[in-house]
């Protein structure tokens, strides 16, 4: 690929710098935004840097009350789902992809309906189930939903993987005498590996940012998740002050970023290269 | 094809395992993919299927939120209620115009930006720093940060000044511009995924493919058609497939920036049964706006998904 004119790359420059903006430009100004004073921010100077570092903002939105404990329960219950969903996850996408038949036609057709019901249609009985179970108001009923839920997506993204892995692999394994179970080990998960990441990626995300199912199930302040925090944060001051909360919305994005770098150099990988050769 | 690496370990005799019978090897196939099935259906019948079930029995009935409420049986009154309510059917109007181009929109953005990702740019690991970015926000938290970008005294309309463009659009109050400056916002926000979805099945595609296409002297973009568009077939479809359902069912970005003003510009028809639940209380009747809405949806989904199999298939 080294032989791309320098025409193609220029465009391809313009193009990522078109991304870099629209993608960053929120970002740089909400960072900004939670080191300006007020007087800055009402003035509406547009300069990155202000004119001083104002980090009373980041004292002001810790110091309002909980906000640490419901970080704590979020990451907890992120961290939680993520290797429920994982754990659950591999076997079963394992056998959508690799068992075709009504197996497959069943569990494909189920992903894809559970993923148009809409929350509202089963936030109300939910709630009623999960009373019943004495886990309304419990980080561990939290992380049962958002398991449940994170689920099928998990499922049908890995499946997809699983399906790009190539068959003859397999076979050539099964061949060579290895039963399907160190099969699975040592020539699927491997190649697998940039698909979980993915999933673990997504698992631990969407548990983390989820705000509607917070909102309705957990009902007393020290089990509040960081995103329902936050919108009490809000709904508190009456009108938004501007500083502290952009301060707390950055701190919200900190942990997840963490997840990200040290998951994400797994991506680039490149597993399947190598592994095959023709 | 030879087999190096992964394979080096595995036991050396080709003939170690017995042969099995056809039929006998059926249901130990059966066997095993039911035992690995299983520990994924627990909580999905738990907590999904008979919630499901339970809501689905709302739509027929006149249950509301309030306390002591008995939910009576009132058969398809919900329903014949909806055909006539114009402005349910508006609400579905804009959910469809909201989902389609936010869909859209964020394949074609996210595959090209996934291709930059994949080719040996400079700024490739700011993108993508940046492209994950707004993944890892909470949606409460972005909806706040573009309503204050798209404030009528923001930092957009003062950018739009500096460049000599008109400075005094309200994005978000305004009758014309509230529906595509949210859906610009609905881009932002699910582009990273799909990106690293695409960008993952990019990086399985062997290299031996695309060298040997370079090599036959196909260009980048017969490469891209015959080469890299087929194998992330499968990627595209189930990524885009979600992606129209996720923006379909969408709620807290939209609640958060309009509440579905201005107007019911941007009334999703979750918002529409979200109020219609919550705000009004009649549970029974936003049951039955639920039940149609996702009829309407798997039927499209149905359609869509069909089609790209047939075309898989011929």
């Amino acid at each position: 690929m080294n032989r791309t004119s320098a025409g193609v790359r220029t465009l391809q420059y313009i193009a990522l710098v078109g991304f870099i903006l629209f993608l960053g430009f929120p970002l740089l100004w909400l960072v900004s935004a939670s080191i300006k004073s007020s007087q800055e921010l009402a003035a509406l100077d547009m300069s990155v840097l202000p004119r001083q570092f104002h980090w009373d903002n980041y004292a002001v939105a810790l110091q309002k009350q909980g906000i640490l404990r419901s970080a704590l329960n979020s990451l907890i219950v992120a961290l939680l789902s993520m290797v429920l969903v994982v754990v659950l996850s591999i076997p079963a996408s394992y056998a959508l992809a690799r068992f075709k038949g009504k197996l497959r036609a069943v569990g494909v057709g189920w992903i894809l309906v559970s993923q148009v019901f809409p929350v509202i249609l089963i936030i109300i009985p939910l709630f009623v189930v999960l009373r019943n179970a004495h886990l309304v108001d419990t980080l561990v009923g939290l992380v049962l939903v958002y398991t449940t839920f994170t689920m099928p997506f998990a499922l049908w993204m890995l499946q997809g993987f699983v399906a790009a892995i190539p068959n003859e692999l397999e076979e050539a394994a099964a061949m060579d005498g290895a039963s399907r179970f160190q099969t699975l080990r040592r020539i699927v998960f491997p190649l697998l590996m940039p698909g979980i990441v993915a999933t673990a990626m997504f698992a631990f995300v969407a548990a983390w940012n989820e705000f509607f199912f917070a909102l309705v199930l957990i009902q007393s302040p020290e089990n509040y998740t960081l995103p329902v925090a936050l919108k009490m944060f809000v709904g508190g001051e009456g009108k938004v002050a501007l500083g502290p909360l952009a301060a707390g919305a950055v701190l919200a994005t900190i942990p997840s970023l963490i997840v990200f770098s040290i998951l994400q150099r797994r991506l680039t990988g490149g597993l399947l290269t190598g592994s095959v050769k023709g | 094809m030879t087999i190096t690496s992964t394979v080096a370990t595995s036991p050396a005799d080709p003939l170690g395992s017995p042969r099995r019978t056809g039929s006998g090897r059926k249901n130990q196939q059966r066997r095993e993919a039911i035992a690995l099935v299983v520990p994924s259906l627990i909580p999905i019948i738990i907590f999904s299927v008979v919630p499901l079930l339970q809501g689905i029995w709302y739509a027929f009935t006149d249950a509301t939120l309030r306390r002591n409420d008995t939910a009576d049986f009132v058969g398809l009154d919900n329903f014949t209620r909806l055909a006539g309510d114009a402005f349910f059917w508006d609400s579905f109007r804009i959910g469809m115009v909201w989902a389609v181009s936010v869909t859209l929109i964020q394949l074609v953005a996210s595959l090209g930006l996934a291709l930059l990702l994949n080719s040996n740019l400079r700024f490739r690991s700011l993108t993508r720093l940046l492209a994950l970015i707004p993944w890892a926000m909470p949606p409460v938290v972005v909806a706040i940060m573009w309503t204050m970008i798209y404030a009528p005294n923001g930092p957009l309309n003062h950018l739009l000044g500096v460049v000599g463009l008109p400075d005094d659009t309200n994005w978000l109050g305004d009758f014309d511009t509230a529906l595509p400056a949210v859906i610009v916002v609905g881009v932002w926000v699910g582009m990273p995924q799909t990106t690293v979805t695409l960008l993952a099945g990019l990086q399985q595609i062997p290299a031996e493919l695309m060298e040997a296409a370079a090599v036959d002297g196909a260009s980048a973009w017969q490469r891209f058609r015959s080469v890299v568009l087929p194998s992330l077939r499968p990627v595209i479809l189930s990524i885009t497939s979600l992606n129209f359902i996720w923006n379909f069912n969408s709620f807290g970005l939209v609640y958060v920036m309009t509440e579905g003003g201005p107007g019911g510009k941007t009334m999703l028809p979750m918002l529409f049964t979200y109020l219609e639940a919550f705000k009004n209380r009649n549970l029974g009747y936003a049951a039955a706006m639920g039940v149609v809405l996702v009829v309407v949806v798997v039927l499209i989904l149905a359609g869509f998904l069909r089609s790209q199999f047939r075309k898989e298939a011929s």
